[in-house]
């Protein structure tokens, strides 16, 4: 098993006139096909970690590197470039484009990236739609969908462009509890059944205690 | 790009309401310059018409700017010359054919020789004094006011012969006399003749309609007992605003004062150019207005879009990508509200051209609303306004793009 991502006191502090630490001192692992819950109370900093690996956001100190290559150098376009072909987010909000199809929404990373031709791109989207049981919703916008089936959209477009990471953020915070076994039960196979990646920020712990690693966070450590 | 640009559609189009205001707001903003443009610049041009058309644009008399050289200037150094009277020359314009073939040859334009005195026209016991002009029938109506003007008769009747004469309707009226009626004319020499009136014409000049008898040019010879003698060539130019060389050239050959139009109205010319200014700035100034109008449905479009910036960026989009979609979103608006404000700049430059006034008591009528037609103002305004559209959606993109998308995710509700 390679690694994915490495983190070497990784810490992020806001500049406020009251300086603010984020996350301080993180050094940690992930492997591939890893189920990683990070979890901890509100205001730990477990979902600024998250965007320091889904290079959202820049450390202030240590280093992160993904896919074995050192993210600090990497200018605004390449974290751009990287964050579409080997990363996928889930965010607590769907953050779909509310003017596009579920269709079109799964496809505008893969016509970013190019690699596939329209037609394909086309078949692709409607598969992973498919796949997530929601091959009856191609065509319905954002609004005609109901909260657990936006989330299912927003995981099909994390994977559009079949990155070996997948990170979400509270991935379920926002739904009832049927569509968050639906969503859990998704994450979960695509572990173990598409062999991706995922790290989902959750405070649900016995969402959390199903996964297979937990990375506990307190006051933006490691505990 | 093009998937750029289908996302800049889908974001137009799915949000028709506000496109459509906006688009609005950027026509309201073009349609308004270019009518008020047109209006504008239409009175202008119309003021600078109104003066060049009811003047000759180069007038050559029988006078000289300066005094005649005296034989005894050249002889001696210091002369001092005092009570130097005009010479009593009552052949006008020497030699007036070789002058007028000589014009003929080179003035790009048309001219007319004329005769002018002072006299009285007489009716009954009613008298106005008039500027009595002997005109060339054949050659007057190319440099004439007042041929289109004829309320009765018309200009032709002089070219039949005889002693017809053309008044204007006021000093008609002052007169007393009507169509057909026999006037008497008195020159300044005491000389008295009658003439028929054979036309009326209103120029809305009230010096000319109040002042201005013509008559043939033998006719008024005979009456100034100058026979063979002019003492005017009124020259009308195909391009009005050549007079100044024209008139350059004419004197320095002739001999006698020619003067061009521009010479004639300095002092109105200087205060069109204060016109100018105030026109300039005017349009400018709404021109301005609606740039802000457009900078501010635009802007406001591109802030309600930061979310999806984020969301964007997130998936893995550059900036670049952010600044070039609003710009292209900006512009976009910018051209389909240009294109919308032509079509209604059009429309009120054209109902304003079919306003109608009736202004008769100034002596100056006015039938229509001055309106110039120029393209220039349409370029102009849609330049602005793509200008404005396209500042509008690049700054808040620009803005936005740069802005780190978790501080829009983790403010998001």
């Amino acid at each position: 098993m390679s690694v994915l991502i490495e983190t070497e006191k990784l810490t992020r502090v806001l500049p406020e006139t009251v300086p603010v630490t984020l996350v301080k001192d993180i050094t940690l692992t992930i492997d591939e096909k890893e189920f990683v819950a990070v979890t901890g109370p509100s205001g730990s900093g477990k979902s600024s970690l998250l965007y320091l690996l889904g290079l959202l956001d820049r450390p202030t100190s240590g280093t992160l590197r993904i896919g074995g290559r050192d993210a600090a150098p990497m200018n605004e376009r390449e974290r751009a470039q990287t964050r579409l072909s080997t990363l996928g987010f889930v965010f607590q909000f769907h953050f779909l484009l509310p003017e596009f199809t579920a269709r079109e929404n799964v496809e505008i990373p893969m016509r970013k990236l190019g690699r596939l031709a329209r037609p394909e791109m086309r078949e692709r989207a409607g598969e992973l739609l498919s796949s997530l049981g929601l091959g009856e919703h191609l065509d319905k916008r954002p609004d005609q969908l109901s909260g657990g089936q936006r989330q299912r959209v927003a995981v099909a477009r994390s994977l559009a462009n079949d990155p070996p990471l997948i990170l979400a953020d509270e991935p379920t915070g926002n739904l009832d509890s049927k569509s968050s076994e639906q969503v859990f039960t998704i994450l979960k196979s695509l572990v173990h059944e598409r062999g991706k990646t995922v790290v989902a920020v959750t405070h649900d712990l016995d969402m959390a205690a199903r996964m297979d690693r937990r990375i506990h966070i307190v006051d933006g450590k490691i505990e | 790009m093009p998937l750029i640009f289908d996302i800049a559609v889908t974001h137009i189009a799915g949000r028709g309401r506000q496109t459509l205001v906006a688009v609005i707001g950027v026509a309201v903003g073009v349609g308004f310059s270019i009518a008020m443009a047109a209006l504008m610049q239409g009175g202008q041009d119309d003021f600078v018409r109104q003066l060049v058309d009811t003047m000759p644009h180069v007038d050559i008399t029988d006078e000289q700017r300066t005094a005649r050289h005296q034989p005894a200037e050249n002889a001696f150094e210091t002369v001092a010359i005092s009570g130097l009277r005009p010479r009593d020359d009552r052949r006008g314009i020497i030699n007036p054919t070789a002058a007028t073939s000589w014009l003929e040859g080179w003035i790009p334009g048309r001219f007319a020789a004329s005769l002018k005195t002072q006299g009285v026209v007489r009716y009954s016991s009613r008298e106005v004094s008039a500027a009595i002009i002997g005109v060339d029938p054949q050659h007057e109506p190319g440099v004439s006011p007042v041929v289109g003007n004829f309320v009765k008769g018309s200009f032709s009747a002089l070219a039949a012969g005889g002693n017809n004469v053309l008044i204007g309707d006021t000093m008609a009226n002052r007169l007393g006399a009507g169509f057909g009626d026999t006037i008497t004319a008195v020159s300044s020499q005491g000389l008295t003749r009658n003439f028929k009136i054979a036309g009326l014409f209103h120029t809305g000049t009230t010096a000319r309609d109040e002042g201005e008898a013509y008559v043939l040019l033998k006719n008024a010879q005979i009456l100034s007992a100058r026979p063979n003698a002019i003492n005017e060539i009124r020259i009308k130019l195909d391009d009005p605003n050549r007079a100044p060389a024209v008139a350059h050239r004419a004197e320095a050959e002739l001999g006698y004062k020619a003067v061009a139009w521009q010479e004639a109205n300095e002092s109105i010319l200087e205060a069109l150019v204060v016109r100018n200014v105030i026109m300039y700035t005017v349009v400018g100034a709404i021109m301005l207005v609606a740039g802000f109008g457009i900078y501010n449905i635009v802007s406001t479009i591109t802030h309600e879009k930061a979310r999806d910036i984020a969301i964007m960026k997130s998936l893995g989009f550059p900036e670049a990508d952010m600044r070039q979609l609003f710009l292209l979103e900006g512009v976009a608006i910018g051209a389909a509200g240009s294109a919308l404000g032509w079509l209604l700049g059009f429309s009120m430059v054209y109902a304003l051209s079919l306003v109608r006034f009736e202004i008769a008591a100034t002596g100056q009528e006015m039938t229509r609303l001055p309106i110039a037609w120029s393209l220039i103002h349409y370029i102009v305004a849609s330049a602005f306004a793509l200008g404005s559209a396209a500042v509008a959606g690049y700054l808040p993109a620009r803005r936005a793009a740069r802005l780190n998308p978790v501080d829009i995710i983790r403010g998001a509700t």
